[in-house]
């Protein structure tokens, strides 16, 4: 039973912490260009207004573009769910396979593309094409990602690998590296952030994710907007926590649990500097460019699941 | 034998591994002519530090010597010299276009997968800690052999081929714990002599056919001279 309440906060941690990470990240980048930096409570500030205003719907609107943001939303929180953010082995860890994990997102993805098509502007086709033909480029290279730590760990249970990853300590793998620098690559393009694309801008004719939301209002909006903000957090957690699960709480005591929390909130706090820092070296890609980059993302994946074959089992 | 039986020091010699093939893989992607030389630099660097690591793993002392040679050769003095060579020629800012760059990586990704099968049964007569190693240092053979192939720019293949070396000396280091040091002298002549008939060579083919464009030699200048006047 505590395991089970144990799970509950740790998703609250993970629904009611993603919009912080967005802020912390937005802070140390406003830092980084000279800015005022909005204050930390914007973005709670934000959903709370768009949850409080009106929703505006186009005429022509199908009853599909009204169910979209809730199921974005329920998909986006289920996928969190699997991830562990302070511990491990809890009851939750029975669906938490990376594979359900994919399938969640891209039951988001689905009905987020097919909204952005239902009212038949142009901007919201424009982004769903332009999100399902990157997407369908940055798939194959977060499979390859998780068929090297499958390789590694002999299971594709997130739990379990970060056990597996625990128990045998500091062992310098090739594979794990090529591994983190292609999920870095893959993080950045499916959560939509620069150099992929801008979440700051409505400029037209570069915006992937932007354009798909362009016709929501509301509580709507702000769910779109939730879910983005989860996304986020679910790659940086997923980032963080296993390729540095150092300090997850491995049983439910409330020592290791402070730890557990302690350790997420530093890791992931580095984990969003490191994200400013290179948005703010970097400029935005052509979109044309992206699949280039996509595909050093799948090259640096497959590179590590080649390097964990060859070098790492040898005979 | 598993990664985890592994010392620390044999385990950092297999990242090492596995980032001299990933600068192969650099090489062959990137079209940047200064870019590119840097690269080779870096995986110079990573040859030489991966041969010290050998070094202290099976107490070779000769082979502190041949890291310090591979460093001041392949990764200050080589591109040292085709960096002056490039700015010479006045190709600084050239970008080549790779005809199908996708391809070509995964052309790369395929030889790796080659050269693990192929070295498979040479793996198993070896006893020695680094023997995973052998079929990387092939690898990099066959992705240097692939640049020159792929590449039409004289200095980009002239890179190819310096890290088919590099590969070469990679693979005598990990597979027998580096050559008899003549033999590794005369190498690293071999290499500089090169260079400098390379550097000559350049000099030669852009007077000649005013570009470092090999696929031009192809083609004989007065057959289309006469294909011109004809249309």
């Amino acid at each position: 039973m505590s395991g089970w309440l144990l799970a509950l906060i740790q998703l609250m941690i993970f629904v009611l912490g993603a919009p912080f990470l967005v802020i912390w990240i937005k802070q140390v980048k406003c830092r980084l260009q000279n800015r005022r930096a909005p204050s930390f409570a914007q973005p709670y500030r934000d959903l709370g207004k768009l949850f409080r205003k009106q929703v505006v719907l186009a005429e022509n609107a199908s009853p599909l573009f009204r169910m979209a943001p809730y199921i974005v939303f329920a998909a986006t929180v289920l996928a969190a769910l699997t991830v562990p953010l302070i511990a491990i082995k809890l009851p939750t860890a029975a669906i938490a396979d990376m594979l359900v994990l994919l399938g969640f997102l891209a039951i988001g993805r689905f009905f987020m593309t097919l909204a952005g098509m239902d009212v038949g502007t142009a901007f919201g086709g424009m982004g769903s094409s332009r999100e399902v033909s990157l997407s369908s480029l940055a798939e194959p290279a977060l499979l390859m990602v998780i068929f090297t730590l499958a390789m590694t760990a002999q299971s594709t249970n997130l739990s379990s690998v970060m056990q597996y990853l625990l128990d045998v300590g500091v062992v310098l793998r090739p594979s794990l590296l090529f591994a983190l620098l292609g999920l870095m690559l893959v993080a950045v393009a499916e959560t939509g952030r620069v150099p992929v694309d801008n979440p700051a801008t409505h400029l037209e004719l570069t915006m992937v994710h932007e354009a798909m939301i362009l016709e929501y209002s509301g509580r709507h909006l702000a769910l779109m907007e939730w879910a983005a903000y989860i996304k986020l957090m679910i790659f940086g957690v997923l980032i963080v926590n296993i390729f540095f699960p150092w300090g997850l709480a491995t049983d439910a005591t409330l020592p290791a649990l402070a730890i557990g929390f302690a350790a997420m909130v530093f890791k992931l706090l580095v984990a969003g500097v490191v994200l400013a820092v290179a948005e703010t070296r970097l400029a935005k890609m052509r979109v044309f460019r992206v699949p280039e980059y996509l595909n050093l993302a799948f090259l640096l994946a497959l590179l590590g699941a080649l390097s964990h074959i060859i070098l790492e089992v040898g005979v | 034998m598993n990664i985890v039986d592994f010392s620390l020091h044999e385990q950092a010699i297999l990242l090492f591994a596995a980032l001299i093939l990933f600068t192969s893989f650099a090489l062959l992607a990137q079209q940047r002519m200064l870019a590119s030389i840097h690269v080779f630099a870096w995986q110079g660097a990573l040859v030489a530090g991966a041969t010290v690591l050998v070094a202290i793993v099976s107490k070779q002392n000769h082979l502190y010597f041949s890291a310090a040679l591979t460093f001041g050769l392949k990764a200050v003095f080589l591109p040292w010299m085709l960096h002056r060579l490039v700015n010479q020629l006045g190709i600084q800012h050239h970008v080549e276009t790779v005809v199908r760059p996708a391809l070509v990586l995964l052309g790369a990704a395929a030889l790796v997968v080659f050269s693990y099968y192929v070295a498979l049964p040479i793996e198993k007569l070896s006893l020695l800690s680094t023997r995973n190693t052998i079929a990387v240092s092939m690898a990099v053979v066959l992705i240097g052999m692939l640049m020159m192939v792929a590449r039409r720019q004289a200095v980009s293949q002239v890179l190819g081929f310096m890290s088919m070396e590099n590969g070469l000396f990679f693979a005598a280091v990990v597979s027998t714990h580096g050559m008899p040091m003549v033999v590794e002298l005369g190498i690293a002549f071999d290499v500089l002599v090169a260079a400098v008939l390379f550097g000559i060579f350049f000099l030669q083919i852009r007077d000649s056919i005013e570009s470092l464009d090999v696929d031009r030699l192809n083609r004989l200048s007065e057959t289309d001279q006469a294909e011109q006047t004809r249309e």
